[in-house]
């Protein structure tokens, strides 16, 4: 008995050595971003009111890409999941174009599509007067672009382990699929979907290349902090290192209070 | 509701095409072997499942299902009943049991308090706010009953719904499930493929073998006379195809047994394993059933041995531990099997 | 698909690499063939196709050399000189760049400059806003782009509008030149602040209005073989075809102003 207590908590070598060099290999560069830091010149670096702008836009955009990925990933991921529809292989590929595209061709490819002289963006500019590219929105859209398919895959998965049987069960309890979705699957795989939102708020959070190019950069609309530490690296490392600090911890510490919020709730319940 | 089904579903290599009907207050057990489709035909029931051919009526003229009609498994008037209960993981017992009143626009409040008092119809009351996770095995399969009877469905179909309980608890609930069943107003389709379920629960029982019917009767017709090797192991009976002619069975496997009671043409001579009896030496006497055979396999059995045998006539025997132990028997014995003819029951195949 | 996507992203890595990694090479011979050997040049990104038609050039006088060159943003291409990158010959878009790996000691030489470069305002092609001169750039109701002051251009943009007592309403600071130019290409900003050589390289898409405050900011570029080159011979042939008539005359060609 105690000898199997014993192995259930330890990791066993052949595990415990590569995830201890994983560990070492993905920490280390933030050891050394901590250890380079120009601790004394980080209060100046907090009170130029760019980086509070750049700041507040980081994670006001990365929070509307993660609402939009949301709203638009969360179906995706059903219809990929469960539905019966042909061609469905083919439609995974697609959404999940922008994780193999690198993201400065994703931001061209927008501009194609939603610049003044795109495929929508035209037409939406002549008639409307309204143009998407340099402006907030456009970094919501970029984000989203980039962000989305790490909500679609994350979803996809948590729906399919979860038991395709319980939607069954709500269908003879006279519930329609849409009441189903609503009541039962998407409770059922809420873990899932706040993963895959976390992944999603993240790497809208750090979106560098797609924001660049089809948002551009001007501080206030669309200088996100991302683009701020990659401007300030081409003339002050150190103001860099900084700036990536402050991104780090807000982030970091993000996480943490929203994960202990979850983890909190469904331990409890 | 009546219940007119012709199920024809394509599984692979397997086609289960069944027929079945239900009367209006009638319980109607499906029994069978794993993966003999009795499952198909109740997904088929629920509208889980579209039809491959076929068609399902109720009611006389209410098309379910057929090649032009599928009525989705949430427009039918049914309550399902599933071998793991499936009951909501993130909701309540009463709110489990409330969900189908909900669906059907009952607000809150009313729905949550006939689920209460649907709780208390099945012993729960006062367990109503914990989660599935918290109930055991039983009360859990008590929760989801009371889940799929609360909207006063016209059908009710229950998919082993016994099978994943320990066995005291399973005849508890057997118990409990028969005296619901006997409340129920409406028609019930219950699949199982353990044969004490059937007899208890259903007032009639088809046997699915293969995606196909291969008997039908009232449980005890079907338990009296088995017409395959399945249902004849389950309810404890040797079964032995041949041709008779007056009292004696030429059996299709070779060799003949004597029976009691005249028949004539193909039939079926079935012989319960107490009335078999081992001996060392051939028998002095004149039993007219004696065979040599070889002692295959022994499984103790209660207070008796159950004794594989194999021959020309394959056979099995019950015999008591004392006699087991007396005969100094172990598998790969030679013995001498032997059984009156007054104990072998025949009947037409 | 999975294996399409590791395979993808390996080949992106691998073409990410592969310039900055080569180039040891063997140590050249002098002969009376010609040089031999591998010269590995370090090179800012706005230089590639003169700086590729003149290393063609080389290989064909020298049948036996093979020239090799990493293109990058200057401060990049320093950055990597100085973590000890291997390389011959170091051409950077500015001095300062050029002033890192100098108080590095890393050049063998004195840096010579050998050509400059001005601002010109990109417009696409047939100008659709209108754009006329510099003064357009504080036109809030244009679609307008420079490069960040924090890159080269951006300083250079900067202190043009300085002097020509302009405030530009921009509405991106973009991380680089070509980014700049293209937003200009695609038609999605009225007009841009880039280089003339920039614009020249751009083609049809992108038509270049010069303007007469340019002149007082020329960039200028400046060039050195490296003191552990491990081709020194190739390194100077290279420096000494850039400098001569012929790499002059290239360089003009492609937009650069002669030193």
């Amino acid at each position: 008995m105690r000898a199997i207590r014993r192995r259930d908590g330890g990791v066993p070598l052949p595990l415990l050595v590569p995830a201890v060099l994983g560990t070492a290999f993905l920490v280390l560069p933030l050891v050394g971003l901590v250890v380079r830091a120009p601790w004394s010149g980080i209060a100046p670096q907090l009170a130029r009111p760019e980086v509070g702008s750049a700041l507040r836009l980081s994670l006001l955009s990365a929070t509307a890409a993660t609402a939009a990925s949301l709203l638009l990933g969360v179906p995706i991921a059903w219809v990929l999941a469960r539905s019966r529809i042909r061609g469905r292989s083919v439609l995974r590929a697609l959404v999940t174009v922008p994780l193999v595209l690198p993201p400065v061709v994703g931001g061209v490819a927008l501009f194609l599509v939603l610049g003044r002289q795109g495929i929508l963006g035209r037409p939406l500019f002549e008639q409307l007067g309204v143009t998407i590219p340099f402006t907030t929105a456009a970094v919501v859209i970029a984000e989203t672009f980039v962000a989305m398919p790490f909500l679609v895959i994350s979803v996809e998965g948590a729906l399919r382990a979860a038991d395709a049987r319980f939607e069954d069960a709500a269908a003879t309890l006279g519930a329609d699929r849409w009441t189903t979705f609503r009541r039962v699957t998407l409770p059922l795989v809420a873990p899932g979907v706040a993963a895959g939102a976390v992944l999603c708020w993240a790497r809208a959070l750090g979106e560098f290349g797609a924001t660049i190019t089809f948002a551009g950069n001007f501080p206030g609309t669309t200088q996100t902090m991302p683009l701020a530490v990659y401007l300030a690296l081409q003339r002050d490392p150190e103001a860099a290192i900084v700036l990536s600090l402050v991104l780090l911890a807000v982030s970091l510490g993000t996480l943490l209070l929203l994960r202990d919020r979850w983890l909190g709730r469904s331990t409890a319940g | 509701m009546t219940l007119a089904a012709q199920v024809v579903v394509r599984r692979g290599p397997l086609t289960v095409d069944l027929a079945v009907r239900v009367a209006d207050g009638e319980v109607l057990a499906v029994l069978g072997p794993n993966g003999a489709g009795k499952s198909t035909l109740l997904r088929v029931l629920a509208g889980l499942l579209p039809l491959d051919g076929g068609r399902v009526v109720v009611d006389g003229d209410t098309v379910w299902d057929d090649d032009r009609v599928h009525v989705p498994a949430h427009r039918r008037s049914l309550g399902m009943v599933f071998q793991d209960h499936l009951l909501f993981p993130h909701l309540s017992i009463t709110d489990n049991v409330a969900f189908g009143l909900r669906t059907r626009g009952v607000r809150r409040p009313a729905a949550r308090g006939t689920a209460q008092g649907w709780l208390e119809r099945v012993g729960l009351a006062g367990l109503g706010d914990r989660r599935p996770g918290e109930l055991s095995g039983g009360q859990a399969q008590r929760a989801a009953l009371a889940r799929a009877l609360v909207g006063d469905p016209r059908l009710l179909l229950l998919d082993e719904p016994l099978s994943a309980l320990d066995a005291r608890t399973r005849l508890t609930v057997r118990a409990e499930l028969r005296r619901h069943l006997a409340d129920f107003a409406g028609s019930a389709v219950l699949v199982s493929h353990d044969p004490v379920d059937a007899m208890a629960l259903a007032d009639r029982v088809v046997v699915v073998e293969d995606g196909a019917v291969v008997q039908a009767g009232t449980p005890a017709e079907v338990a009296r006379r088995p017409r395959t090797d399945y249902v004849a192991r389950l309810v404890g009976l040797v079964l032995l195809p041949g041709t008779a002619a007056g009292t004696t069975v030429a059996l299709d496997g070779g060799g003949a047994v004597s029976v009691g009671e005249p028949a004539s043409g193909p039939v079926f001579a079935a012989i319960r394993p107490a009335s078999v009896s081992l001996y060392l030496q051939r028998p002095a006497g004149s039993p007219r059933n004696v065979w040599p055979a070889r002692l295959v396999a022994a499984t103790p059995h209660g207070s008796e041995v159950r004794c594989d045998l194999a021959g020309e006539v394959p056979l099995t025997a019950d015999v008591t531990a004392t006699s087991f132990a007396e005969l100094g028997l172990a598998p790969g014995a030679d013995v001498w099997a032997s059984v009156k003819a007054a104990d072998v029951t025949v009947y037409t195949r | 698909m999975r294996r399409l996507l590791a395979l993808i992203s390996l080949l992106t890595v691998a073409g990410c690499a592969g310039p900055a990694t080569g180039g040891t090479g063997t140590v050249p011979r002098s002969s009376d063939d010609g040089l031999t050997g591998t010269v590995t040049v370090f090179a800012a990104a706005s230089l590639t196709d003169v700086f590729t038609t003149l290393g063609a050039q080389l290989e064909r006088d020298n049948p036996q050399l093979t020239v090799q060159f990493n293109f990058a943003g200057s401060s990049a291409l320093a950055a990597q000189l100085v973590q000890g990158a291997p390389a011959d010959v170091f051409a950077s878009a500015n001095p300062q760049q050029m002033a890192v790996v100098t108080e590095a000691g890393l050049a063998a030489a004195e840096p010579a400059v050998f050509a400059g470069n001005v601002l010109e305002i990109a417009v696409p092609a047939g100008n659709p806003a209108g754009v006329t001169g510099l003064a357009d750039f504080a036109d809030p109701d244009l679609t307008l782009a420079l490069c960040a002051a924090d890159v080269p251009c951006g300083a250079a943009a900067s202190a043009v509008f300085a002097d020509a007592g302009i405030t530009p309403r921009p509405d991106t600071e973009e991380e680089d030149v070509k980014a700049a130019l293209t937003k200009v290409q695609l038609g999605e900003v009225d007009a841009a602040l880039v280089y003339a050589t920039d614009v020249r390289a751009a083609g049809a898409d992108v038509e270049g209005i010069p303007f007469p405050q340019a002149e007082r900011e020329v960039n200028e570029y400046p060039i050195c073989a490296l003191a552990a080159a491990p081709a020194p011979a190739g390194a100077r042939a290279f420096v000494d075809l850039v400098t001569s008539d012929a790499g002059r005359s290239a360089l003009v060609a492609a937009g650069f102003r002669a030193p």
